[in-house]
């Protein structure tokens, strides 16, 4: 899940931050928050110059620190270590911390590997030479995966730095049910999508469910709308601001987007995720387009087992073909590329060995490599397996794809502004990424 | 740090004898003495220049420069394009201005009043007084987290208990109170008002206790109503605790920032300087060079009015 989904899903009123720590460093002077980030540059030097000999122990830091996935990576160290009898030593972070002290935690004295996303958010620090490139280890795992997987691991020099563990698709998801029973069908183009969300505003329930108070769910209609109409590729360019806001591209994205927006549910500046989910699963919406993590609300087995889910249908450019699918994974840091062990620890989670080892514990999530076991897999898991291998690319959602900065600053504000009245302003987009990609 | 120790103790010293006297006062200070002076001084000077003044100065720095956080040799020059971006291209910043601004009118307006009206009527004896305290003053020390819950309770669209009193609950007509862009400054305002009211209650009941009775009575012999009493007496009286909580009103409504934060973390029509500043500064949309300049144009609009009061009360005392 990508960072502002993971800090959201455990509820709908997690707070980030306790009010009397937060006072405390308001009170120091809120302008001395900016110092902070300096100093803690200060003390992080460079990564203890280890030789490259084979040790028999490797760190491993991860920022999986929910029950389920932590239990997950557990037991993949431990059939690791069963298997070549080297040690792990695990250090588990709290997610939100763990990704908000990246840039530390890189720089100062980090694990050999650790656990992070495919995208940009890869690649950036990739490209800062922060990672260890390993083609070695792709030259034994390479086989397991698809085209799309190997393109998603790739560092912008072209060497691979990233080795996939689960993903998990973006769709629309329904009652098959409910569906049933109105007559309703899956809709494959976007003008038959139109026409059956104007039917269920007929029958008087919310045609398509959304919710965007916590700002990044919005992320997922505009990535779809994006990539239908202009396709992957140029996706990938706006993301990493190869491209300009302010076109005619994007501005068609947003006409298509106003075609929606009157079938979407309009109290979604209010809503959590959790909160349609809960609609969704009450059949008073028809479908919902989110990540397969909006199974995890559906905690009655007979409904879960009545939601299925249909890829985001074709507009006008390379059909379906492309998916979003964020990727969880590893990653060598620096100072682990010497460490021969850690190189061995990011193959064996390449394989399906690995990987049904995590998948034994955290069963919600779909495993990348090939011959990864899908014996248990739901119908609905199949199904989203299904969608990702048939994927000719796969993108990993705009928050991991973007800038950070772009994404929360600027996109999220932006689209939520446009949810409320239709109004979107590409010029000052393209203002802001100017100068904020300007700054990286 | 030696003509520091000796000055205030010649002060004293000088006043009653001459000059020997105050020579031996000063010898009277042994070694140990220094050191413990030196280290109570020291200290917290350090604490002082190491979290306050060199993070200012740096995020003063950082304001006019582009840097991503990690190579200080990534660090490049930018001017003042962090300021221009802020004021000219940052759809949030003007909005977040005026929140800010409407903030410091509310509290001065509604929240500090009654506050105030609290106090007084608490100040009665009536019975209970203690009880009533002390639920008023329950928001003041109320955790984040428990904040939210609360008024998440009260607000919910479609199960809160304020649409559940409208008859709104659950139908098409109910008030999204923290969804709707038009109302949810108003939310959050009531439920800022719900702790700033408490703290100004408990000090003005300190204020009130320290005003002298016999100023009341002599007021009530010349033929005052409770009315006057209080605004032409007891209120001047009070004239250090008013300028406490000016400050304290001023403070809080430009540094506004937790309860917007656990609504929807400053966006949808909750934007304040201070919830920018922390979504430009910390964690992963962290852009330092306009964060630090959110910050610096903060503590710029902070240093005004402090220093105008601070100066005002300070300048009339010295007058005294």
């Amino acid at each position: 899940m990508s960072s502002i989904e993971e800090r959201f899903a455990a509820g709908a009123n997690r707070p980030g931050l306790d009010r009397r720590t937060l006072l405390k460093t308001l009170g120091v002077g809120a302008v001395g928050l900016a110092g902070i980030p300096l100093l803690s540059a200060c003390t992080g030097g460079s990564g203890p110059g280890a030789s490259a000999t084979a040790s028999k122990s490797l760190s491993f830091g991860s920022g999986s620190s929910d029950e389920v996935p932590k239990a997950g990576y557990k037991a993949v160290t431990d059939a690791f270590t069963k298997k070549s009898g080297i040690t792990v030593t695990t250090n588990v972070v709290p997610h939100n911390d763990f990704q908000n002290k990246i840039n530390t935690y890189l720089q100062g004295s980090p694990d050999d590997a650790f656990t992070w996303f495919a995208g940009y958010r890869m690649q950036y620090y990739a490209g800062k030479g922060l990672l260890t490139p390993v083609d070695d280890v792709w030259d034994k795992i390479g086989a397991n995966f698809s085209d799309a997987m190997k393109k998603a691991s790739t560092g912008p020099d072209g060497k691979k730095y990233f080795v996939p563990n689960y993903n998990y698709p973006w769709g629309f998801f329904y009652r098959k049910s409910f569906w049933a029973e109105k007559g309703y069908e899956v809709p494959t183009t976007f003008d038959a999508l139109k026409t059956l969300s104007a039917k269920m505003k007929a029958d008087g329930i919310i045609p398509i469910e959304f919710a965007d108070k916590d700002g990044w769910p919005a992320f997922g209609t505009f990535d779809y709308i994006n990539m239908r109409l202009n396709g992957y590729q140029f996706h990938m360019d706006l993301t990493a601001h190869k491209e300009s806001w302010d076109q005619k591209k994007v501005s068609d994205v947003f006409d298509t987007w106003k075609a929606l927006l009157p079938y979407q549910n309009p109290g979604a500046l209010g809503m959590t995720w959790q909160d349609s989910a809960k609609s969704l699963g009450d059949k008073k919406s028809g479908m919902y387009l989110l990540g397969s993590f909006v199974t995890q609300q559906f905690t009655d087995p007979a409904l879960l087992a009545d939601i299925d889910f249909f890829p985001f249908p074709e507009i006008a450019m390379e059909g379906m073909d492309a998916v979003e699918a964020p990727i969880d994974g590893l990653l060598l840091s620096k100072k682990g590329g010497q460490n021969q062990a850690a190189h061995d620890f990011l193959a064996f989670m390449g394989t399906a060995e690995g990987q049904d080892a995590y998948a034994s514990k955290d069963p919600s999530n779909i495993a990348t490599a090939k011959g990864a076991d899908q014996s248990k897999f739901s119908p609905l898991n199949k199904k989203c397996a299904d969608v990702i291998a048939g994927a000719k690319s796969i993108s990993q959602f705009f928050d991991r794809d973007a800038l950070p900065a772009m994404a929360n600053n600027v996109m999220l504000p932006a689209l939520q502004g446009f949810i409320k009245d239709g109004s979107i302003d590409v010029k000052n987009l393209e203002a802001q990424a100017k100068s904020l990609y300007a700054a990286q | 740090m030696t003509t520091g120790i000796e000055s205030p103790i010649s002060v004293v010293g000088g006043q009653g004898a001459g000059r020997p006297r105050k020579r031996r006062r000063i010898r009277l200070l042994s070694r140990t003495d220094k050191i413990v002076l030196s280290i109570m001084v020291g200290i917290p000077t350090l604490i002082q220049l190491l979290l306050i003044w060199i993070p200012t100065v740096l995020s003063i720095g950082l304001s006019f420069v582009r840097w991503n956080g990690l190579d200080l040799t990534d660090i490049k020059a930018a001017g003042v394009a962090n300021y221009s971006y802020v004021f000219k291209d940052y759809p949030p910043f003007w909005p977040a201005v005026q929140h800010n601004v409407l903030w410091l009118v509310f509290l001065a307006v509604i929240a500090t009043p009654l506050g105030l009206l609290l106090a007084v009527l608490l100040d009665q004896n009536i019975r209970g007084s203690k009880i009533y305290q002390s639920i008023f003053f329950i928001p003041v020390m109320l955790s984040l987290a428990l904040i939210g819950i609360i008024w998440q309770l009260f607000y919910q669209k479609d199960n809160g208990l304020l649409n559940f009193l409208l008859g709104t609950a659950g139908t098409p007509q109910a008030v999204d109170w923290f969804g709707d862009s038009d109302v949810n400054i108003w939310a959050a305002l009531i439920a800022a008002t719900w702790r700033h009211a408490g703290y100004v209650m408990i000090l003005y009941l300190a204020g009130l206790k320290g005003v002298d009775a016999s100023l009341k009575e002599a007021a009530s012999l010349d033929g005052a109503n409770a009315y006057q009493t209080f605004f032409r007496i007891v209120f001047p009286a009070m004239r250090p605790i008013n300028i406490v909580i000016v400050v304290i009103t001023i403070i809080e409504s430009l540094r506004a920032f937790d309860i917007v934060y656990v609504i929807n973390r400053g966006t949808n029509g909750l934007e304040l300087i201070s919830a920018l500043v922390i979504q430009n500064l910390v964690g992963e949309g962290q852009v330092i060079g306009v964060g630090s300049a959110l910050a610096v144009i903060l503590l710029v609009i902070s240093l005004v009015p402090i220093v105008f009061y601070l100066s005002r009360a300070f300048g009339k005392e010295k007058v005294q």
